[in-house]
C-alpha cells in the first residue's frame, strides 16, 4: 500500500530532490505516492502548507524560522527534518553595473567586487538614485546572503541601497526595464537574465558562505509528528534522489525532467548548467566551472544542523532590527530536526554526523569530523569575511555586527 | 470601503467585482497589470486587498504591506485568529485577503464570503469550459483524422483513373496531380476530387 503525500514547490532548480524522488521511483520504493503542487509565490506555498493543501513544502529556510516565530502573521511552528540543498544562488547585475564593479566573464573576488560596489552605491546615493537590488523574499537566504555581503563590504543595506522583492521568473524583466540594477536569485533565473543579455553573473552565493543553508523540506510541526513514518520514508527517498542527482551520468536526463512545464518550465540547457556547476556568466560566453555552486548531497548536505537554524535566527534579528530573545532563539533552533533525519536514515549505511550543531564557517580546509560510525569529511565552509558563528554565543555574534 | 482586486485574469476579476458590487458603500478597483502594481495600490489606499493565490505578485505585495506597517496606514494580512475558518475557506477558494488594521471583522466577513463564492463560481465555470473544450478538441481530432482518410481515398481513386485513362504509372499519375495542384495553387486533394467528379460525370465510376 502506498501513502500519498502532497509537496508544494516553487519552480526552481533546487526543488529537484522531491521531483526526482518521484520521477525515478525512489518515493514509490519507500511506499510513498507523491503529488506536487506548483505555485509561483512563497506566500502561496506557505498558505497551502499551513491550511493543509500540502503535507510538506520546498521552502526558503528563513521563512520556516520566521513563520515559527510569528513574523508578519500569527506564529505556527514548522519543522524541517531535511535540508533540500546548500547555496545554488548567484548575484547578477545589469551589464552596465557589472562592467563598473566586476570583471564580466569571471566570478569575482567578493571582497573586491564588494568594495567597488560600495563606491558605486555611494555615488548613486549621492546622485539621489540609489541602487535597487532584488531578492525573492524578505525571509530568504538570498536576502540574508546579499545583506551579509553588502554589510561586510561597507554598504548599509537599509540606507545605501534599496532592497526590493521581485518574483524569480521576473528578475530578467525587472533588470531589462531598469526597475532593479541587480538581484540575488536562484537558478535558472540568473542564467535566464544572462541568456537575454540583460544580466551578468558576478558572484555565486557559495562565494559568500561556502556552505550556506538554502531550502528546507518543511512540515507543520504537528503534521510531522502525525505522519512521522511517511516523513521518514520521504527522507530516505530524497537521499536516494540526491545520489542520483549528483551523478554526472544522470545530469542530462534530470535536466530534461526538471525543465518540464509541470516542474520548473524552463530551458533544459540552463538547468543543466546549474546542476553541473557550469554557468554562463555573460551572454554568448563559454560556461565557467564553479565547483559546488549547488550542493545537494555530499558531506551530509541535507543534515539539518541546528547551528544553521540558529545562524538564520541571528540574521532575522539583525535585519528585522529585533532584540535578541533566548526564547525565540530556542524556538528557531527547534525548527531544524536532526533527530528525525537520523531516525530516518539509521541502518541505511548513510553517513550521519555525530553532533547536531557545529561552529559555522570554522573549517578552512577539509576536516574529518565524528560520525555516528567512524568519521566523515567536511570541506571548507567559510564565510568570505573570515567570521565564524559559534552557536554557543548567539547573542555575542549578533552584537558583533554592531 | 475601498476594495482592490488584484487578479491577472480580467474575467475572474470582473466576476468578483460584480459580486462585491452588491455590498453597499463599496468602491471597487480592479488591478490586472503586474507593472506598477504597488504604485496603483498606493494611489488607491484600499481598506481591503483581495489577490488570487496563483498571482506571482503576492510576495511583492506582502513585502509592501510589511513595509507599510511602519507607515500611517498599516495593512495586515487577514489573520484575526478568531477568523481562521474564514481564512481557510478563502485559501480553499484560491483567494487571499489583506485588510487594513482595525477594520471590524463584521464588515470583512460578508465581503470575504461573497468573494469566496465568486471564486468558486469562476472555478466551476473554468472546469466546465475546460471539459467542453476537451470534448470539442476530441471531436476535431476525429473529424480531422476522418478527413485525412477520405482525402487519401480520393487521391488513390484519382490516381487509378489517370493510370487507366492515360496509361501512366502510379508515380507519374501522382506527379501529374501534384503539378496541376501547384500550377493552380490548390491542394492535391482538391485536384483529385475534381478528377473523380469529372470521371463520374463522364459516366465512369466504380
Amino acid at each position: 500500500m502506498t501513502e500519498p503525500l502532497t509537496i508544494g514547490f516553487l519552480p526552481l532548480v533546487d526543488a529537484c530532490l522531491p521531483i526526482l524522488a518521484h520521477e525515478h521511483g525512489f518515493a514509490e520504493e519507500e511506499g510513498l505516492a507523491l503529488t506536487f503542487q506548483r505555485d509561483v509565490s512563497w506566500a502561496t506555498v506557505l498558505d497551502r502548507l499551513l491550511y493543509g493543501h500540502t503535507d510538506a513544502a520546498h521552502l526558503i529556510a528563513p521563512l520556516a524560522i520566521a513563520t515559527t516565530l510569528g513574523r508578519g502573521r500569527p506564529a505556527q511552528p514548522l519543522a524541517a527534518p531535511f535540508v533540500l540543498g546548500l547555496n545554488g544562488n548567484a548575484i547578477t547585475l545589469t551589464p552596465e553595473l557589472a562592467a563598473k564593479v566586476a570583471e564580466p566573464g569571471r566570478l569575482g573576488d567578493p571582497v573586491a567586487v564588494g568594495a567597488a560596489l560600495a563606491q558605486e552605491a555611494r555615488a548613486r546615493k549621492a546622485a539621489g538614485k540609489r541602487l535597487h537590488l532584488g531578492v525573492v523574499h524578505r525571509y530568504s537566504s538570498h536576502n540574508y546572503m546579499l545583506r551579509y555581503w553588502l554589510a561586510a563590504s561597507g554598504i548599509r543595506p537599509d540606507d545605501d541601497v534599496e532592497i526590493v522583492t521581485v518574483a524569480p521568473p521576473f528578475v530578467a524583466d525587472a533588470m531589462q526595464t531598469g526597475e532593479i540594477d541587480g538581484a540575488c536569485v536562484g537558478e535558472p533565473w540568473n542564467s535566464a537574465a544572462v541568456a537575454r543579455g540583460v544580466g551578468v553573473i558576478v558572484l555565486a552565493t557559495a562565494q559568500i558562505w561556502r556552505r550556506g543553508v538554502e531550502k528546507v523540506l518543511a512540515f507543520r510541526a504537528p503534521v510531522l509528528e502525525a505522519r512521522r513514518p511517511a516523513a521518514e520514508a520521504l527522507i530516505r527517498a530524497l537521499r536516494k534522489a540526491g545520489s542520483h542527482f549528483v551523478d554526472p551520468a544522470n545530469w542530462e536526463t534530470n535536466a530534461a525532467i526538471l525543465a518540464r512545464p509541470e516542474y520548473v518550465n524552463a530551458d533544459p540547457a540552463l538547468i543543466l548548467g546549474a546542476i553541473s556547476d557550469r554557468l554562463v556568466l555573460v551572454q554568448g560566453a563559454e560556461p565557467v566551472d564553479y565547483p559546488d555552486f549547488m550542493f545537494q548531497h555530499r558531506e551530509a548536505a541535507n543534515f539539518p544542523w541546528v547551528s544553521q537554524a540558529e545562524w538564520l535566527y541571528t540574521q532575522l534579528v539583525r535585519w528585522d532590527h529585533l532584540a535578541f530573545s533566548p526564547e525565540d532563539a530556542a524556538a528557531a533552533a527547534r525548527v531544524f530536526r536532526p533527530d528525525v533525519y537520523r531516525s530516518a536514515l539509521t541502518g541505511t549505511g548513510d553517513l550521519l554526523p555525530g553532533a547536531s550543531s557545529k561552529v559555522e564557517g570554522s573549517l578552512a580546509r577539509p576536516t574529518a569530523v565524528t560520525a555516528q560510525q567512524g568519521s566523515m569529511i567536511l570541506a571548507n565552509n567559510t564565510f568570505f569575511d573570515g567570521r565564524s558563528f559559534d552557536p554557543d554565543d548567539i547573542e555575542g555574534y549578533i552584537e558583533s555586527f554592531g | 470601503m475601498r476594495i482592490a482586486i488584484v487578479d491577472e485574469s480580467a474575467t475572474r476579476a470582473t466576476i468578483i467585482e460584480e459580486g462585491l458590487a452588491q455590498i453597499p458603500d463599496c468602491e471597487i478597483f480592479v488591478l490586472t497589470e503586474r507593472h506598477g502594481l504597488l504604485s496603483r495600490i498606493e494611489e488607491i489606499g484600499p481598506d481591503i486587498v483581495l489577490i488570487d493565490l496563483g498571482n506571482p505578485s503576492r510576495d511583492v505585495l506582502e513585502e509592501y504591506f510589511a513595509v507599510s506597517r511602519v507607515l500611517a496606514r498599516p495593512i495586515a494580512m487577514f489573520v484575526d485568529e478568531s477568523d481562521d475558518d474564514a481564512i481557510a475557506a478563502s485559501i480553499d477558494a484560491g483567494v487571499s485577503a489583506y485588510v487594513v488594521d482595525g477594520l471590524a471583522a463584521h464588515r470583512i466577513r460578508p465581503l470575504l464570503d461573497l468573494a469566496i463564492k465568486r471564486f468558486h463560481a469562476f472555478a466551476r465555470l473554468q472546469s466546465d469550459l475546460a471539459e467542453a473544450k476537451g470534448k470539442l478538441a476530441e471531436r476535431e481530432t476525429i473529424d480531422k483524422a476522418k478527413g485525412k482518410l477520405a482525402e487519401r481515398e480520393t487521391i488513390d481513386k484519382a490516381k487509378r483513373i489517370l493510370m487507366q485513362g492515360k496509361g501512366v504509372s502510379e508515380p507519374e499519375a501522382y506527379a501529374e496531380l501534384r503539378r496541376k495542384a501547384m500550377s493552380s495553387n490548390r491542394r492535391i486533394a482538391e485536384i483529385a476530387e475534381a478528377v473523380v467528379t469529372a470521371h463520374e460525370l463522364m459516366g465512369g465510376g466504380e
